[in-house]
């Protein structure tokens, strides 16, 4: 075991990787010789060689058609787009062709990429540099969206994402790379090394693609959050006295719609929260899932505790930002009910 | 087994790291004046040399020399260098800024002065720019207020943004320039479509646009090339070729097997090669290019060869990935420098003159950033409203944004 914050567990991931199989192949904007302007690829290239771990071109859509033409080819890429914001000129690439490669061909032809992307605010990074568009990536048939909110989760689902032979969405909540983030800006970040979580193993192991995490267990409402957010919630659940039961969820497709309706049939209620804009966010899909399969145990209606449909706005960080404060609102308000 | 090797990888790789010692010796660079300057009705296919030299205009002993000397008075001269040191007091001002905590973030153009500020002086006035976070000189050039530009980086209440864009990613139609984005690339094919509506118009204006040697990856570039070749734009295609993108060298870009003023050819759009510190040169080629823009000749595609002397941005360390020592070896020096010594030369300028010349513009840039503070500063002031948050998402504010804005509580 070893302490470890975010960048060095996911440091640690692509390292294993690159250890254990040949194949496997990490670039993407500045992440060779510099290690990634976040540093998650630092050493990487020193320790396996320049034609391991490599700059490319600032063309998003050249590095996710160049890393299907190699997984095609039988490599296995896991690329970074420096922030999530930019992945957009990669969307085709994306969903025309990396999803639908398996689909299409029969199952002749597939891309198993990992795309290694930041996403999320709370850094004053504006319009550009904050954005959390999950939900484009769950709305594509045959991508595979994974966001993990802590060390332990994050090296062992990255190393299950390489080793998955479909193409994956890791989105990584840059908020929480160094510390877990609570939504209380005002106040000091605690770093990893004072979390449980930051105990990594320093070799390979694997945390299962599809399973969501029982975070806080409790009886009253059901908190439905991922990344950077899972903590927010935690200490908005703290800050009132309401016993929630909190689940992280890791892998948002596929769900864990196993985790998610036993906690809500235990509970009767459902607040779910996301740094991203509220209308059509995954925060949609799991409102619908939840009457879908809990409707007979519901006492209150489900809440959404989302970003404003607006895009990030630079200066209004912490007004913009789902904090705690809405959080227990909502909290509130589905017990009042 | 086939009769041919076995296929290897390349990967390109900078000659000097940290550690080294920079040697630029082997750069093929033309001689000042030695490059010809041929009629703006010139075909395309006839200047393809013109791609891999270098015009400079600006020799050895601060002459200007050949046929691209634009022969400028001595007041226009004096008007760049001024634009040029303005940009850079203001610069070093608002880097001080950001590390005092005053904002977020912060881009310096140091070393590339020269490219916006006489660009923007040969271009006309209403001309369009469609720039990068880089050519904030083509605002001080065009007398935008520094006022403006520092409520903004300092997104405080009189942001003309209204907070909601990163510094320095200015926008204002009425001065000729476009409302930057952070993705990189994006305005430089949107910069053909207005010089196209502007041809549709039958109108007088031309556009130009920016894009940095790590951007041309992006496949904007290759738009704005293909539509605006295809019909014949009225638009200047720049690229700022500073050597690096944050840690990635030119070579990265597809700078090391060529020019990336050679992009042009395979689109039948003339392409120019300049030396990026050279007030005249980048001068005289802007005004080519724009005149045979204004006589519907179509597209000309710049690049600017000069060397990012400072770290990308205020979140940058660039003695992590290159020699610190490099910046001050670039063989053809610093802009400021070398228009200041061409005055000197020209008699027109002395050591005193600009000594009292930078003391004004410190004390200009210093009294107006005094005033910005007055409207605050990042996470430390009166914002602009909450309220604005909601607004400009579309052009009235739809019935579920005006329930969210409640839902705040503004
Ligand atoms: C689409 C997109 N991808 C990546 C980035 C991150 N990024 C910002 S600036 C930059 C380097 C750009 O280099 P270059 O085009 O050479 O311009 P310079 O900074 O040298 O002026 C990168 C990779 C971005 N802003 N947008
Ligand atoms: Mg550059």
């Amino acid at each position: 075991m070893a302490q470890m914050n975010m960048i060095q567990a996911l440091n640690s991931a692509m390292d294993v990787m690159l250890d254990r199989d040949p194949d496997v192949l990490v670039f993407g904007e500045d992440v060779g010789y510099f290690g990634g302007v976040f540093r998650a690829t630092e050493g990487l290239q020193k320790k396996h060689g320049l034609k391991r771990c490599f700059d490319t071109p600032i063309g998003e859509g050249g590095i996710i058609a160049v890393a299907i033409g190699m997984g095609a080819y039988g490599l296995r890429p896991c690329v970074e787009i420096q922030f999530a914001d930019y992945i957009y000129p990669a969307f085709d690439q994306l969903v025309s062709e990396a999803a639908r490669l398996r689909y299409r061909s029969a199952g002749d032809f597939w891309a198993p990429l990992t795309v290694r992307t930041p996403y999320g605010g709370g850094i004053f990074g504006g319009q550009t540099h904050s954005q959390s568009p999950e939900a484009l990536f769950t709305h594509v048939a045959g991508l595979t969206t994974v966001i993990p909110s802590n060390p332990y989760d994050a090296k062992g689902l990255l190393i299950a994402a390489i080793e998955n032979d479909d193409p994956v969405i890791f989105l990584e909540p840059k908020r929480i790379y160094n510390g877990p983030f609570d939504g209380h800006h005002d106040r000091p970040v605690s770093p990893w090394s004072k979390h449980p979580e930051s105990e990594v193993p320093e070799g390979y192991y694997t945390v299962e693609l599809g399973k969501a995490a029982q975070v806080r267990e409790g009886k009253d409402v059901t908190v439905l959050a991922y990344g950077t957010m899972v903590h927010v919630a935690k200490a908005a659940v703290d800050d009132s006295k309401i016993d929630a039961d909190i689940l992280d969820l890791r892998t948002l497709l596929p769900l864990d719609i196993g985790a998610i309706v036993k906690s809500v049939q235990k509970t009767g209620r459902c607040v779910i929260v996301h740094e991203a804009t509220r209308t059509s966010g995954f925060g949609a899909e799991l409102a619908a899932l939840v009457q879908e399969h809990c409707f007979y145990h519901l006492e209150a209606p489900i809440e959404r505790v989302t970003g404003w449909d607006t895009p990030y706005p630079h200066a209004f960080e912490w007004d913009y930002f789902p904090g705690p404060k809405r959080i227990g609102d909502a909290l509130r308000k589905v017990m009042e009910v | 087994m086939k009769n041919t090797p076995a296929l290897t990888l390349h990967i390109p790789e900078p000659k000097y790291r940290p550690g080294d010692t920079p040697d630029f010796s082997d750069l093929k660079l033309s001689e000042a004046g030695a490059v010809r300057r041929p009629d703006i009705a010139v075909e395309p296919h006839e200047i393809h040399d013109l791609a891999f030299t270098l015009i400079r205009v600006l020799d050895d002993k601060s002459q200007a020399v050949g046929p691209w000397d634009p022969k400028l008075d001595i007041d226009t001269l004096k008007r760049g260098l001024r634009a040029m040191m303005l940009t850079r007091v203001y610069d070093d001002r608002m880097y001080r800024a950001q590390r005092q905590g005053k904002t977020s973030f912060y881009m310096k153009c140091l070393g590339e002065e020269a490219v916006a500020v006489a660009q923007a002086m040969a271009l006309d006035r209403d001309d369009m720019c469609f720039p990068t976070y880089r050519q904030q000189g083509l605002l001080i050039a065009r007398d935008y207020p520094l006022l403006d530009m520092m409520c903004q980086v300092y997104s405080n209440e009189r942001d003309p943004l209204k907070g909601r864009q990163l510094p320095v990613m200015y926008s204002s139609k009425e001065f000729g320039f476009f409302s930057i984005s952070g993705n990189l690339g994006t305005q430089f094919s949107q910069a053909v479509g207005w010089a196209m509506a502007s041809a549709y118009k039958n109108g007088d204006r031309i556009a130009a646009a920016w894009i940095g040697d790590g951007s041309t990856a992006e496949g904007d570039f290759h738009h704005a090339l293909t539509f605006a070749a295809v019909y014949r734009a009225p638009v200047l295609l720049n690229v700022v070729n500073n050597q690096w993108a944050i840690s990635s060298y030119h070579g990265i870009a597809g700078g090391e097997r060529s020019t990336f003023a050679s992009r042009a050819i395979g689109y039948g759009i003339p392409g120019l090669r300049v030396d990026g510190n050279d007030f005249l040169a980048v001068y005289a080629a802007t005004q080519w290019a724009a005149d045979r823009a204004r006589m519907n000749l179509g597209p000309t595609v710049l690049e600017l060869y000069t060397y990012r002397a400072e770290g990308h941005s205020t979140s940058d360390d660039p003695t992590q990935y290159r020699p610190a020592d490099e910046p001050g070896g670039w063989p053809l020096g610093d802009p400021v420098n070398r228009l200041t010594k061409h005055l000197v030369a020209r008699g027109a300028w002395s050591e005193a003159e600009h000594k009292a010349l930078t003391d004004e513009l410190t004390e200009q840039v210093k009294a107006i950033g005094k005033e910005a503070e007055k409207y605050g500063t990042l996470g430390n002031s009166t914002l602009p409203s909450v309220k604005t948050m909601f607004e400009d998402v579309y052009k009235e504010v739809p019935w579920h944004l005006r329930k969210q804005r409640q839902e705040l509580g503004v």
